[in-house]
């Protein structure tokens, strides 16, 4: 059977995850995410023609909570731990590109 | 290239901050110009084992503005994660919608010159949650503030049917608008409540075919003003571009630029490969949310007439200028004051002249609503009367407004007290007529004997009864008077 995932592949996904892997647990994660691919792959075999896709596993919808303020934590237990701080901030290393996700 | 035309094409993405007490998952506080990392809390930290759960209001107040928008508004909508790697999102990913947005397939009318307006699609509407601010401190470092992590952002995107700056100006001018009108956002541009995202390209043709140069998206503008240079700049960068190299459209040569304010030219930024792999999977601590009949007539319920189809009323149905019109619904406030004047019996155009010429003077002044003036409508709308029915002089009508919000008293007995009534009584008025006929018989003289100087005496004798009255006496009266006595 072809191979579910490859090397290359498992060294994206830790890249993009900010994962620094070693060459043995490259290894060792790739045959193991294989197996789990595998396994999945045996729900395929279903016919799933009439089944509503799923967006989420419970069964419950709807849950809110007012528009109420509650008090927040404060800044010195925010930064509590942070590894650095200056002032009331956290401090990080330089961020150099500007484009913010949201 | 002399035959060479180029038409531009822009899409926008908007991101709209709607003015919830309270953030989207957490109850911190949502607040502009608080202390650093002081409207925080384990959820909106992002601390590993807490829940998220979704502020009622913020979905609420997102499907208002679908409705607005007319989008379609699904039954049924989720919430999924999109990964993000980035100090200012402590999760490392944004709760977002990707696939079952709540809102979708709408429109927005936007005001051209000239009363014209012109359809933009919307492709969807959507919530997700705001990140926290990166400063950049001098040094090697960035200081992070996540107070605006959490907060409720509707984001929107138009299909690309816009064509100028201009139309993307007032498309973002409309949206402000509506947003305010409908109460959902304060979209106040200074504290970053509207930012914007456009997506520009150009259709070029030339004797040897049609060609689409690369897209662009500008990142991160957050004022009108850049939002119209920024992309009048960059067609113009895309059509030098084009001429010089050629280079077209194709899959993967999209890239992002920024907006250098001060030098007033777009930037290329550089992104590193992969960046956009968001990996959205449905997000397994929140719950969808599904919207019944019933919930969404409530829903419903809640919108306004909204303020260009209220403009375009006022000139159809007021004869008002589209200028004034759009003065008027500048926001909800003062339409709304005129709309309550209106039903109160005012004229309409008296009370526009009061309201765009004193009114809304006196809000400037006093940085303040036209509610907050201690004058309801239905003062207004007797001050307009008095107007109409000759009891007061249109200048007058100024005065007395001014002296309405200065006291808070009624505009009749302001009249009275300022001795602002005009004297229509034409005994006491033909007494004082008699006394200038008496003064001037040159005057009387050229109108009796007819002739060129008829007119122009005639208004002097008129001036000389308003001088002796003050400006009290109305003139239609005294026209009359002199009419009658000279004729
Ligand atoms: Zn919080």
């Amino acid at each position: 059977m072809a191979r579910r995932i490859d090397q290359q592949q498992v060294r994206k996904v830790a890249k993009l995850s900010r994962l620094d892997l070693t060459d043995h647990e490259l290894e060792e994660f790739t045959s193991q995410l294989g197996a789990i691919l595998e396994y999945v792959e045996k729900m395929n075999k279903l016919n799933t023609d009439n089944v509503e896709p799923l967006a989420h596993c419970l069964p419950v919808s709807n849950v809110f909570r007012e528009d109420c303020v509650k008090e927040s934590i404060g800044t010195e237990r925010a930064l509590a731990n942070a590894p650095e701080r200056d002032e009331s901030f956290f401090k990080v290393p330089k961020i150099l590109d500007d484009g913010s996700g949201a | 290239m002399a035959d060479l035309k180029y038409k531009v094409i822009v899409g926008l993405e908007i991101h709209v901050q709607l003015c919830t007490k309270s953030k989207m998952f957490c109850g911190c506080a949502v607040e502009f110009g608080a202390e650093p990392n002081s409207r925080v809390c384990p959820v909106c930290l992002g601390m590993p084992g807490v829940l998220p759960v979704m502020n009622k209001q913020a979905f609420e107040y997102a499907v208002m503005v679908g409705l607005a928008l007319n989008c379609r508004i699904p039954m049924f909508t989720k919430w999924d994660r999109k990964s993000y790697y980035y100090p200012d999102l402590p999760k490392n990913y944004q709760i977002s919608q990707y696939d079952l947005p709540l809102s979708e397939n709408g429109y927005i009318e936007i005001p051209l010159e000239s009363s014209q307006t012109k359809r933009i699609g919307i492709i969807r509407a959507h919530l997700e949650e705001d990140a926290g601010k990166n400063l950049h401190a001098t040094g090697n470092f960035s200081q992070v503030d996540l107070n605006r992590t959490g907060t409720p952002l509707l984001e929107i995107v138009t299909e690309p049917d816009m064509n100028s700056g201009a139309e993307v100006r007032a498309l973002a001018v409309e949206l402000q608008r509506m947003v305010r009108f409908l109460g959902v956002s304060e979209a106040d541009m200074q504290k970053g409540h509207m930012r914007f995202e456009p997506n520009i390209n150009l259709i070029i043709t030339r004797g040897d075919g049609e060609f689409r140069t690369p897209i662009t998206e500008i990142k991160n503008l957050n004022s009108f003003r850049a939002l119209e240079r920024s992309v009048n700049y960059e067609a113009q960068r895309q059509l030098d571009e084009f001429i010089e190299t050629g280079i077209v459209m194709e899959m993967g040569n999209k890239t992002t630029r920024g907006w250098d304010d001060e030098k007033e030219v777009t930037v290329l930024q550089r992104e590193k490969e992969e960046a956009h792999d968001y990996r959205y999977f449905p997000d397994p601590d929140l719950v969808p949310v599904e919207l019944t009949q019933q919930w969404l007539d409530e829903i419903k319920s809640r919108l306004c007439e909204l303020p260009l189809k209220k403009q375009m009323r006022y000139v159809q149905e007021y004869c008002l200028s589209d200028y004034d019109a759009g003065v008027l619904t500048a926001d909800r406030s003062t339409a709304d004051f005129f709309d309550e004047a209106v039903k109160a019996g005012g004229e309409p155009k008296r009370l526009c002249n009061l309201i765009t010429q004193t009114g809304l003077k006196i809000t400037k002044e006093k940085n303040c609503s036209i509610n907050d003036l201690s004058v309801t409508p239905q003062s207004l709308a007797d001050l307009a009367k008095m107007v109409e029915d000759s009891i007061i002089s249109a200048g007058s009508a100024a005065t007395i407004f001014e002296a309405m919000v200065e006291t808070g008293k009624e505009p009749d007995v302001l009249a009275q007290e300022l001795n602002l009534i005009q004297k229509s009584d034409a005994g006491e008025l033909e007494k004082i007529v008699d006394t200038v006929l008496m003064e001037n018989p040159q005057a009387v003289e050229d109108v009796t004997s007819g002739g060129k100087k008829e007119k122009k005496a005639m208004g002097f004798l008129l001036g000389q009864v308003m001088q002796k009255t003050k400006g009290q006496a109305n003139p239609k009266v005294v026209s009359e008077i002199l009419a009658k006595k000279l004729g």
